[in-house]
């Protein structure tokens, strides 16, 4: 009998208008690497956030066994209290503050009067780093210190709360290959000494080199667990099993009608980090999109692409932009947003909360918002002439809404979604770039807005689509362009290209 | 989830949720209520004499107009300018010192102030909107500088200011011949009469209009009730000043400045920028606009707003020291923030704001008629404050 340190049974969590995981199985053995695997959204985060106790027991359903006990976590310190550790894609470690004071950070060491005992702070914070192989001070700043030598005081630190079961999200994701590999070889290291690991990755060499066991998840389900040594377990079989889903009609059938005439084009455009400008984000990119034409951008998160878009849409990111932007054939010098919006170009944002909509507000004032000149007379808003056109918009984009009054954030996300859309909508552009238009809404409201993009594009209007969901992409675009860390990897007819053809281009350059 | 239940029990609610709804619409307005009857008996009447009335807003004009433009800042994002109460002293010491020592002609003088305070409200709008200096260091900076500058004008004395030319502009009462004589004064009547007619017929325009287009409608009763209250209001307060003195320029100037901020704050896309920056900067300057002009816009405006402060605070109290307007701008965001401007930006009115700078006027006066004294009147201002801050908070965070 195997000895299984977590099982986790049937596991479903449902967020407003989405479920976010449906019926999820994940078993793991004592001392084992085991590889967690699926697309971006496919609920890998959401379920080690159902273990940790960040989603509180109640607010899912299913049953979590840790050491063949019934778990029931309320809190992160709860699941920390037997040793679950997760570490997070985006580290939660505090620059300004040393790494003895990060590691014991909410866990301090007290003398008898309550003061922080500093001497066996940093004596046992050295300790923990030699487990990990960092041998720096311990009251050196964090901000000191690269991010590969950063993600091991976070090791070190679930070394310091006893941690039994180590979760790691997307550890390497930050790392260059020499970190990261050093990284895996101690997590082989710590396997030896019995330590469970579980890792969540998009790099599938890394599943390969390390993992004993890799569970897929697809859409919010578990699809498969491979074992090494037992099933196949290579890259083209995962890659299968991660985007083998079937492909039924959840696109809507629109008629191409590809016009001659260039909506937009872009020349070698390159875009730098905003903060660290010696670092390029885009390189030397060119690409052109038709009249009447949908066409989509395909990568991992952190490939560039959503830096593409917002640096096109009016410098809205990056610094050293170069390169040349033809809209409708004529060269355009979009300084900024607003340069952007008159010239016909509209972005609707990825994050449709934090960069999209004003969630305090209602439909009526967001959906004015880019465009308000529409409904002013020297400057004075037109009220009547304003409750009209974002009525006519909502029902054009079918928003579920008891008023247009309503205030956004209190919409379902697939709701939200579409306000959004109608606020672009609202500034009648020639081209519309779509960022990650469907993600975290239901098949129905996907549905409509596939069917609004279609729309768009019989009406001769380009539409440029930056989706991680490669089906989307498959069934709703004319030609897909494959980024991967802010290089154009290659340019394909969507009728002949596949999923495993695009990973395998992804792949094949992130090795 | 919680959130979209709750709106739809709203708009189906039943009469407890409707009252529950008006409750806390209206929350400030019966505060305000409340506390005038409470000092109406707390002072045997006494709060009410037409006298006291008259000078609550005259006292309280220079909070309204700073709280004004303080309310902008507010919407950004919280944001406050500390530095006003020295901008009052400077523009103050300026007109003061001029006029009295040097001789100016007061009108060109006014308009000095005035430049004065877009010029300080320019300097800081720039740090604060295009190089991104936190408001609160750039105020708190300028709140020394300029308090400083304003002695040196002043070479720390107390100058004060009798130039009836300058004075007229701002404290004199009208008198409209043939309306007004010694023995009666009928301006703030007809003014008043007018303006009731002018509430009422306005709400009949705009509800018919809405008939018309087919727009929804808020019940009659609510509509008219409202405009009927608010211009019985507006009669009995006319009424009270034909009983003392009549109308105030300075009345003038501080409703001219509450209406017209209102309209831009309400009605135009200027207006509506403010609210946007302060509720999700980001997503603003994606769909367009300039948020740093937005910022820079909020303190030049300020500024001279501030500036217009100054020459209204000289006028009524007739000279100026290098104390004077210390902690104002404390009494103008106390009153935004009293009025139910949000501390995280994107939400606030100008008449909410109104509204808490009489709430604390009413407090001030009605604790000075009955004799207790400044230190008393802090503490109750300071607990108000709180009170009204934390039942916003709390009742918001129900609401979602």
């Amino acid at each position: 009998m195997a000895d299984i340190i977590l099982e986790m049974k049937s596991i479903t969590k449902e967020f407003p208008g989405v479920k976010a995981l449906d019926n999820v199985n994940l078993v793991v053995e004592r001392g084992e690497i085991h590889a967690l695997i699926g697309e971006n959204g496919a609920g890998k985060s959401t379920l080690m956030n159902v273990l940790s106790g960040i989603y509180p027991v109640g607010t899912y359903t299913g049953e979590i066994y840790y050491d063949g006990q019934l778990c029931e976590f309320k809190t992160l310190r709860d699941s920390e209290a037997k040793g679950i550790v997760i570490i997070h894609q985006e580290l939660a470690l505090i620059p300004l503050l040393t790494i003895g004071e990060n590691m014991f950070l909410g866990n301090e060491f007290k003398n008898k009067l309550g003061f922080i005992d500093w001497d066996r702070t940093y004596s046992e914070a050295e300790k923990h780093m030699k487990q990990v192989g960092l041998y720096e001070s311990a009251q050196t700043l964090i901000k000191d210190i690269g991010t590969g030598k950063q993600q091991l005081v976070e090791i070190a630190k679930a070394f310091s709360k006893n941690v039994k079961l180590l979760i790691l999200d997307e550890p390497t994701s930050s790392l260059n290959d020499e970190d990261a590999k050093m990284l895996l070889d101690l997590l082989i290291e710590f396997k030896k000494q019995g330590l469970t690991s579980i890792i969540i990755t998009h790099k599938l060499n890394e599943i390969i080199y390390c993992a004993d066991k890799a569970t897929i998840i697809r859409d919010g389900a578990t699809i498969e667990t491979l074992v090494k040594g037992v099933d196949e377990f290579s890259e083209d079989r995962i890659i299968k099993g991660m985007v083998g889903r079937a492909m039924d009609d959840r696109y809507p059938e629109r008629e191409h009608n590809i016009q001659p005439e260039v909506g937009l084009e872009v020349r070698n455009w390159t875009v730098h980090h905003p903060l660290y400008p010696e670092r390029i984000v885009d390189d030397n990119i060119s690409f052109t999109v038709h009249k009447g034409e949908v066409v989509g951008f395909s990568g991992l998160q952190g490939a560039g692409r959503t830096e593409l878009a917002m640096s096109i849409f009016g410098k809205s990111y990056g610094t050293n932009i170069s390169g040349e932007l033809f809209i409708n054939g004529k060269q355009v010098h979009l300084k900024n947003c607003e340069a952007a919006i008159k010239h016909g170009l509209a972005y609707v944002t990825e994050d449709r909360k934090t960069n999209g909509l004003i969630l305090g507000e209602s439909i009526r004032f967001n959906t004015t918002l880019p465009r308000l000149d529409k409904v002013c007379t020297n400057g004075v808003i037109d009220r009547d002439k304003e409750v009209k056109v974002a009525g006519d918009m909502t029902e054009a984009m079918g928003t579920k809404t008891p008023t247009i009054e309503q205030a956004v954030g209190n919409l379902s996300g697939g709701n939200q979604q579409k306000a959004l859309l109608g606020k672009w909508m609202f500034t009648e552009p020639d081209v519309l770039i779509l960022d990650e238009p469907t993600r975290g809404i239901d098949v129905g409201a996907k549905y409509d807005i596939y069917c609004l993009i279609n729309q768009m594009v019989a009406n001769g209007k380009s539409v440029i689509m930056i989706s991680s969901e490669m089906p989307e992409l498959l069934g709703m675009c004319d030609r897909i362009y494959v980024m991967n860390e802010g290089k154009l990897l290659a340019e394909l007819n969507a009728k002949e290209a596949t999923q495993e053809i695009i990973m395998g281009h992804i792949i094949r350059s992130t090795k | 989830m919680a959130s979209k239940t709750k709106s739809v029990s709203v708009s189906k609610g039943g009469f407890a949720q409707k009252t529950l709804d008006f409750l806390r619409k209206y929350t400030m307005v019966i505060a305000l209520v409340v506390v005038f009857i409470l000092f109406y008996f707390l002072t045997n009447g006494r709060l009410l004499y037409a006298q006291n009335m008259s000078n609550l807003l005259l006292q309280n004009g220079y909070v309204l107009v700073m709280a004004c433009g303080m309310l902008l800042c507010i919407l950004t994002g919280g944001n406050i300018d500390l530095s006003v109460g020295s901008v009052i002293c400077l523009v103050g010491g300026v007109a003061a010192v001029g006029i009295t020592n040097l001789g100016w002609n007061p009108y060109l003088t006014v308009l000095l102030g005035l430049v004065i305070g877009l010029a300080v409200g320019v300097w800081q709008g720039y740090w604060i909107g295009f190089v991104r200096i936190p408001p609160f260091i750039t105020t708190l900076a300028g709140m020394f500088i300029f308090r400083g500058l304003g002695r040196l004008v002043l070479d720390s004395k107390t100058v004060s200011i009798q130039d009836p030319r300058f004075l007229n502009l701002f404290t004199s009462y009208i008198k409209i011949p043939g309306l007004d004589n010694d023995e009666r004064l009928l301006s703030p009547i007809v003014v008043g009469v007018v303006a009731a007619v002018y509430v009422i017929v306005s709400t009949y325009l705009s509800r018919a209009n809405k008939a018309k287009k087919g727009y929804h409608q808020n019940s009659a009763a609510g509509d008219y009730g409202r405009s009927v209250i608010i211009s019985a209001v507006i009669l009995w307060y006319c009424w009270l000043l034909s009983q003392y003195k009549g109308i105030s320029v300075m009345l003038v100037w501080v409703v001219a400045i509450c209406l017209i901020y209102n309209f831009i704050t309400s009605k135009t896309a200027f207006g509506r920028y403010f609210y946007a920056v302060g509720g999700n900067e980001k997503a603003t300057k994606l769909s367009g606009i300039d948020t740093n002009k937005i910022y820079f816009a909020a303190y030049t405006n300020m500024g001279l707003l501030a500036g217009l402060c100054g020459l209204l605070c000289v006028a009524r109290v007739g000279s100026v020291s290098g104390q004077t307007g210390t902690s104002f701008e404390m009494d103008a965001i106390g009153s935004c923030f009293i009025g139910g401007a949000s501390a995280y930006g994107g939400s606030g009115t100008v008449g909410g704001v109104v509204i808490g700078a009489l709430l604390l006027g009413v407090i001030n006066m009605g604790m000075s008629i009955m004799g207790i004294g400044d230190s008393w009147q802090y503490v109750v201002k300071g607990g108000v404050l709180l009170i009204a801050v934390i039942f916003d908070v709390v009742s918001s965070r129900k609401a979602s």
